[in-house]
Order: C-alpha cells, then structure tokens, then sequence
C-alpha cells in the first residue's frame, strides 16, 4: 500500500502540483492584464469622491507605486501574493485578505451544503429509479430536466415565494442560523442534482447491464446489493468528472444566490467589487476560485484513481 | 436433493419444452434437457442458436423483457415455475453457480478478484467472516492460481486471461454449488490455456460438481463431456452421449459443425474454398438457412504443413512492412518485423495473446505510426505520412476488427454501416448494401437493424460487407475468427475469399489479405 502510495505521489501527484501552480499564475497574470486594460484611471478610482488636487493625485501615486514602469509592478505584485499579500483594497481602504477572511465563511457554508444538498438529492434519485419501471424513471428525468433548464434565480425566487412569504418557513433573508441556509442551498443545489442524477442513473443502468453483472446476479446478491457493491462505483466515474464542473457553477452561482437572499458572502463582496472597479478585490477573487478549481480538479484526480484501479500507474 | 425415489437420482435440473421470447420473437423454441448430479452436459450449437439464453434462463437470469415458458421445470427438486426472485436468489450461486466467457468482463473491473470471491461466501454464509480470507485463498489456490496471496489483492485487468478464467471458476465454486454453468468458458482464450481450464473443470467434474457446458466447439466439449445435445435456432436438433453424438452423428447440421472443428490433423491446413458448410441443411421445419447462398466454387485442397503458394499467381507487391518497430510507454511491443504480401496472397500473423499481433494490424492500418521501419503500401510510403495523403487512398486497405461489436457505431443501423465508407450518390447506396449483404449471405431485412440485434456471426458478416464495400486491395483482419463457432466461422472465411475476386476488378484482379492475430493458426495458412 505505501508502495502504491509512493508511486502515487511519483506519478500524479507532483504533476498535478506543478500544473496546478501554472493556473493559479496564469489566472493571477490573467486578472493583473484585466486590470491593465480595464477602462479609467487606477488614481481616479483612488481619489473617488475625495479631494481631487494635484498633490493628493501625487501622493496616491507615489503611494501606490504607480509611477513604477508596467513589468515592475506586475512582478512586484507576484512578489506580494507569493507572500500571501493580495493587496489593498481601492474602496474599503483595508487589506484585501482580510475582507475576504470575513465574507468567506458564509460562501462555504453555502456552497457546501448546494453541494451536499444537489449530490444526495442526485444519488437518492437515482438509487430510486434507475432500472425502475417507465413511469418512475419518466417523473424524475422530468424533474431533472427542469432543474437544470430552469436559471438558479428563477429557482430562487419562486423558492422564496413559496416557502417564505406565502408559508413563512424559511427566513426572506439574512444568514443567521441553519434554517436561512435552506433555501439558497437548494437554489444553488438542485441544479446540480439535476445534471448528476441524468448522469449517476445512465451510469447505474449501464453497468447493471455490463457481464459482470451478471455474473454479480449469479451470485445470489440482491439487485440492492448490486447497485451498491459493483453498479455504483462504475456510475461515480463520470459523475466525478461532473463534479469538477459543478464547483466552478456553484462559485459563479453565489454571487446570484448571495443578492438575491441577501446573504453576505464572497458573492456580494465581488460584486460590490466589480462595480466599484475595485480591482485588487476583483483579483484575489479571481485568484481564489482558481485556487478552489485547482484544489478541487487534483482531488478529483486522486479520487478518479481511488475509484478506478485500471487508471492506477 | 432429496432422496432419490425412483431408479436414477433425481436430476438437479430439469426443463421441458423451455421456451424463451424477447419482444415477442422466439429465441429458444422447446428445449429439453436435465443435468443428473455429477453429470457433464453440453449444450453446442453456433452463435444465435440460443444456447447461452437457454443456460441463463436455468438460473432465472434470462434477462429483463425475457418471456419464460415450459412445461415443466425444476431446479434441486423444486419447481422454478413458481419462482420468486427470492427463491431464484437463494439457488444462484449457493446451488449452482455459473461461468462466464470473458472475465475481464465478467468480473467487475473495480474489484479486486479476492473482493469478488468473497462476495459469495458473504451473500450465502458460507464460512464465518473471519474465515473468509483464507477461504478465498484456499479456493484460488484450488482453482490452480499461483500466489493466491499476491494475486487476491489483484484486479481482473492485472491478471492474464487464463488466470482470469480461473478467478471466476473460483468464485463460481465459491459455495460449493453441486452445479456449475459454464457459458463458453474457454473462448476468449488461447489454445494452450483452454486445454488448462479445461482440465480444471473436469477435475471439478471428478469431484462430484454437475457440469452444464455451453460451447460451440465440438472440439472442447468432446473430452469432457457425458451427454451433448446440439442447439440450432432455439431447437434441439440433436442429443445423445458424447460418443454417439461425436463418432456417429446422426443430424446433418452435427455433421457440418464437426467437419468445422479444427481436429490436430486439420491444423495447418488450407481452408476449403467455398464450399457452403450448413447451406442446405434444412431446419427441422423445412426452411433451408438463409445464410445457404453458395458462394463461389473453389477447389478444396487439404495439403498438410508445406503450403504451396496460393494458385493466383503472385502478383506485384501490394504491401511490405520492413523493420518495423513499436514501444508503448517502456514496453516494445512489436520489434524489427518485416513482411511482403503480393497481390492475391494471404498472410497470416499468428501468435499468443500480447505478442503484438494486433499493433502490426494497426501499425500496416497507418492507425499508429512505427517507431522506426515503415509500411509500404502498393510500392508507395504509407505509414509517417500526413493523415491528409493517406485519406484518398484509405480505401484500397481495409480492417475488418476482432470484435465487431465494438468497431460499429451501435446507433447506426447496418444499412449505414455499411454505406458509411462507400462514397456513393444517395440513390446508388442502398442497391450497394443490399448487394454487399447478399455477397456475405445475409438476407436484405438485415439492412434496417442495429449491430446489437445481430448474432456475433451476423456481425462479424456485416464487418466483412463493410470491408469489402469499397473494393480495396487489401485487406487486414484481427483475430477474425475465434469467438465465433465454426461453421460461421468457416462460412465467413469462405464468403471472405470468394469475395475477393469479384468485388475487386476496379482496382485490380485479385485482393490481398493481410490477416493478423489469429491465436489459432487453422484460420489463416494459405
């Protein structure tokens, strides 16, 4: 086993690291050149409402460097994040580290429970039908189809006006307990139990007809204990991939689903950021999805491996 | 089962007049048969008699939409008809147990084989769970897998084919079944390993176990088993002892399907040219085969080991490999092979399984390019080439694959198929198919079906149709006979080689036929 763990680490591991250290560079080079060449003055958007003189205009410059030639700037800014620094922020005037550190414990909270929330609605699902008569399998691919044709916000919003106007279970907005966590969860979730549940299912009926089912049959085992002794494992592959996909939904899905619950959130906070041309924000949020993806695509990697000996070295 | 009341032991399974329907089409039309403890009976019949339906149904895995009949039918004394799956749960595995044909298939390829052995002994409660790791050691072992140790913590795709087989005969005999159903299980392997798992299942056999084999080589069932009955279109066409059934069979179709088995004397030797081996054997209900086209006529020639060059005068090179060499990875697969095929010649490449048969077919496809040496095609570079230039001349080679099933698009139907590399008008295509499906004996309804509707025998007939559709000069096949049972098998070569001469006049007289991966040589010596 720690033979195989070594040759893990040989093999995929390392690679995946250097890779992974690639995007998050090009992610942060990608957001330094939006910065560049994002329409009006870095000092303008500096100076803002304040008192607009050529000194104070002089003081910001010197302050932020900006009189530095281009390249400079740019490897003095890889400099500081490889440091940890992201920067400050135009608007708030405060590290951008630490607005982030605030705002980002309610996206977590959000994003994984959308996400426990869409993959047991998606497994249940399709433990439930797959193989099942027409009937129950028609039901849920029609819900499936409409969860994911449906827009998150539109969810949302008839979410909000089922179960917290007109029934009043459900808070209208705000994160203050588990109970305002409900709905923007499964606003943001359903979507992907949607796509996951399609996918898990065809899995599952695919591999109950593969020989080694069969043979599985033969052996006396229950279809019950099929599905989740052989038929499921099968099924996880392309979920898995699918799963990669869905974070990258689930990020840009907040900031949706944070303005329309009126949660705070890294949603709120890059949006806010993005219309105040607040660009150092922009960048570390740019930087930290990239971050997640990366985190994200190696673990899907490494479980890909768990799940299928035969893509093992 | 229980005691025996009459003069002989009561069978452990028994069916009369099983019928079985899929969408309303008969695919088993009235077998009977039983299986008496300790006995060895063999089903044998060609791909599509209904053989492999008939065994599973034996286990009440038919499959879904499958419609059950018979008159009567019992399993250990008991009567199947008025089976729940509960009852049916029960006997699979612990009372009988059954063998697949491909275990890199019939086992679960996420597994390891000791997670898959185990599995029995849990679902029957077999052995207390903290006996169980050694049990599945010890059946390993039994089942003659070196290392049970090394090897249990192993998945399917680790081991070699034969050490696979023997996995699953392990974990079929995991419960101690008193019946094993073996559904082709020697067929994806090769000759040498085959004779070993047979040995296996007759030492099984000597034990005591009930042996249900399903073959559709006479060769394999002869030396093990006590009773054969021959299947042919759902029916029984004949039964008997085994040495009455192989030393004097009595139905024309057993004579046919014998005088295809490749006996030791036969290896070696030419095929005959031609001779339609099951045309004309009339079904038991009158209808002669549809498949029965005689093909063209050839002179049969039976010279043993010496082969004298093929009669058609051998023509201008139409394609050499020289120095050919590939590696995957670290691995060489195929090294410094050269070869010349002239117009009208047939090579064959034979070798075990792994000994890079296959990557010389692809290698000489230009589907991979060597490493180093090159292929040549009618005196012209072929592989290293942009795939740009190789396209128009992509019709004068053709592939036919070892498994068709797997090289058609399973949504296209075989009209399509077949049209697919035909460039032809729209209003010239559908004459072609038909006229291709009529040259490899296949009726015109075949045209609207889907791969998976047909028998392995009808495919690998729909892959030639394909091959031989743009009238190429040479063509190359992977292992194009062995899943398949021998009278098919010797209808395609036959309908390969009578093809060839008429199909290809617009390129030149005679074809070549470059075939690779055979794991038998009977299928390829002229």
């Amino acid at each position: 086993m720690t033979g195989r763990l070594a040759a893990l680490a040989r093999l995929g591991v390392v690679r995946r690291l250097g890779t992974g250290l690639a995007v998050l560079w090009a992610a942060a080079t990608a957001s330094y050149v939006a910065l560049l060449i994002a329409p009006g003055d870095t000092v303008d958007i500096l100076v803002g409402d304040g008192a607009d003189t050529p000194e104070i205009r002089a003081a910001i410059i010197k302050e932020w460097g900006l009189d530095r030639p281009e390249i400079v700037q740019y490897l003095a800014y890889l400099w500081r994040l490889l440091h940890g620094d992201l920067g400050r922020s135009y608007q708030l005037q405060r590290g951008v580290g630490e607005v982030l550190a605030t705002q980002i414990a309610p996206t977590v909270q959000l994003t994984l429970a959308a996400a426990a929330t869409g993959v047991t609605l998606a497994v249940v699902i399709a433990l439930a039908t797959a193989g099942r008569g027409r009937a129950a399998r028609g039901v849920a691919s029609a819900a499936e189809l409409v969860a994911v044709s449906v827009p998150p916000f539109l969810i949302g919003i008839v979410l909000l006006a089922v179960f917290s106007f007109t029934l009043g279970w459900f808070p209208v907005s705000g994160a203050q307990g588990p109970s305002a966590l409900v709905l923007p969860a499964l606003a943001l979730g359903l979507p992907i139990a949607g796509v996951l549940g399609q996918v898990l299912r065809g899995g599952l009926e695919r591999a109950l007809e593969q020989p080694f089912a069969v043979t599985a049959r033969a052996r006396g085992l229950t279809e019950r204990a099929l599905v989740a002794r052989h038929a499921l494992r099968h099924a996880l592959i392309p979920a898995v991939t699918l799963a990669g996909w869905f974070t990258g939904t689930l990020l840009g899905g907040a900031v949706i689903t944070e303005a329309l619950f009126g949660r705070p959130g890294l949603g709120r906070v890059a949006m806010e950021a993005v219309t105040g041309r607040d660009m150092p924000v922009v960048m570390a949020v740019v930087l930290l999805s990239a971050l997640v993806y990366v985190t994200l695509s190696t673990l899907l990697d490494l479980a890909y491996r768990a799940i299928d000996p035969r893509i093992r070295g | 089962m229980t005691t025996t009341h009459d003069e002989s032991p009561a069978p452990l399974v028994a069916v009369r007049d099983l019928r079985v329907a899929f969408k309303g089409t008969d695919v088993v039309r009235g077998v009977s048969l039983s299986v008496a403890p300790g006995e060895c009976v063999a089903v044998v019949g060609e791909s599509g008699s209904g053989k492999s339906v008939t065994a599973r149904t034996l286990l009440g895995l038919a499959g879904p939409g499958a419609q059950v009949r018979a008159s009567a039918f019992t399993i250990g004394g008991r009567d199947a008809l008025a089976f729940g799956e509960r009852e049916w749960r029960s006997l699979r595995g612990r009372f009988a147990g059954l063998v697949l044909q491909d275990a890199l298939v019939s086992l679960d390829p996420l597994r390891t084989v000791g997670a898959e052995i185990g599995e029995v002994l849990a679902t029957h409660d077999v052995v207390p769970r903290k006996w169980r790791r050694s049990r599945v050691l010890e059946l390993l072992e039994s089942a003659g897998v070196p290392e049970p140790e090394a090897r249990a913590g192993q998945y399917p795709h680790e081991l070699s084919g034969g050490l696979r087989q023997r996995v699953l005969i392990a974990s079929a005999l995991a419960a101690e079944p008193e019946l094993i159903i073996a559904d082709e299980p020697t067929t994806a392997l090769d000759v040498t390993v085959q004779a070993q798992i047979l040995r296996l299942l007759a030492a099984r056999k000597a034990a005591g176990t009930a042996l249900l084999l399903i073959s559709h080589d006479l060769a394999v069932v002869g030396s093990i088993a006590d009773r054969i009955l021959v299947m042919r279109e759902g029916r029984v066409v004949e039964q008997g002892p085994a040495l009455d059934v192989l030393g004097a069979p009595a139905h024309p179709y057993t004579r046919a399907l014998l005088a295809a088995v490749p006996s030791a004397a036969s290896r070696g030797t030419r095929l005959t040219d031609g001779t339609p081996l099951t045309a004309g054997i009339p079904l038991t209900d009158g209808t002669p085969l549809t498949d029965g086209t005689p093909l063209t006529a050839g002179t049969p020639s039976t010279e043993g080991a010496g082969l004298p060059p093929h009669p058609a005068a051998p023509g201008q090179v139409v394609l050499a490999g020289s120095g050919l060499v590939r590696s995957f990875g670290s691995r060489r697969v195929v090294q410094d092979v050269s070869f010349t095929l002239r117009r009208g010649e047939t090579l064959g490449i034979v070798g075990e399984s792994g000994s890079g048969k296959t990557t010389v077919a692809r290698l000489v496809m230009a589907l991979l390019d060597p490493d180093h040496g090159e292929v040549a095609l009618h005196g012209e570079p072929w592989s290293g080439l942009p795939e740009r230039l190789r396209r128009p001349r992509r019709p004068t080679i053709q592939l036919i694959s070892q498994n068709p099933l797997d090289s058609f698009d399973p949504r296209h139907t075989v009209a399509r198929l077949i049209a697919e590399p035909l460039r032809l008008p729209r209003a010239e295509r559908r004459a072609r198919v038909l006229e291709l499906l009529a040259r490899v004996g296949l009726p015109p309804e075949t045209a609207g079906r889907h791969p998976r509707e047909l028998s392995g025998g009808q495919r690998q007939r729909v892959a030639i149709a394909r091959a031989i559709g743009p009238a190429p000069t040479c063509w190359s096949a992977t292992s194009p006979s062995p899943p398949w049972t021998s009278p098919c098998r010797r209808r395609c070569w036959t309908c390969w080689r009578s093809c060839g001469p008429s199909t290809a006049p617009r390129c030149c007289s005679s074809p070549t036929t470059l075939v690779s991966s055979t794991t038998s040589p009977t299928g390829c010596s002229s």
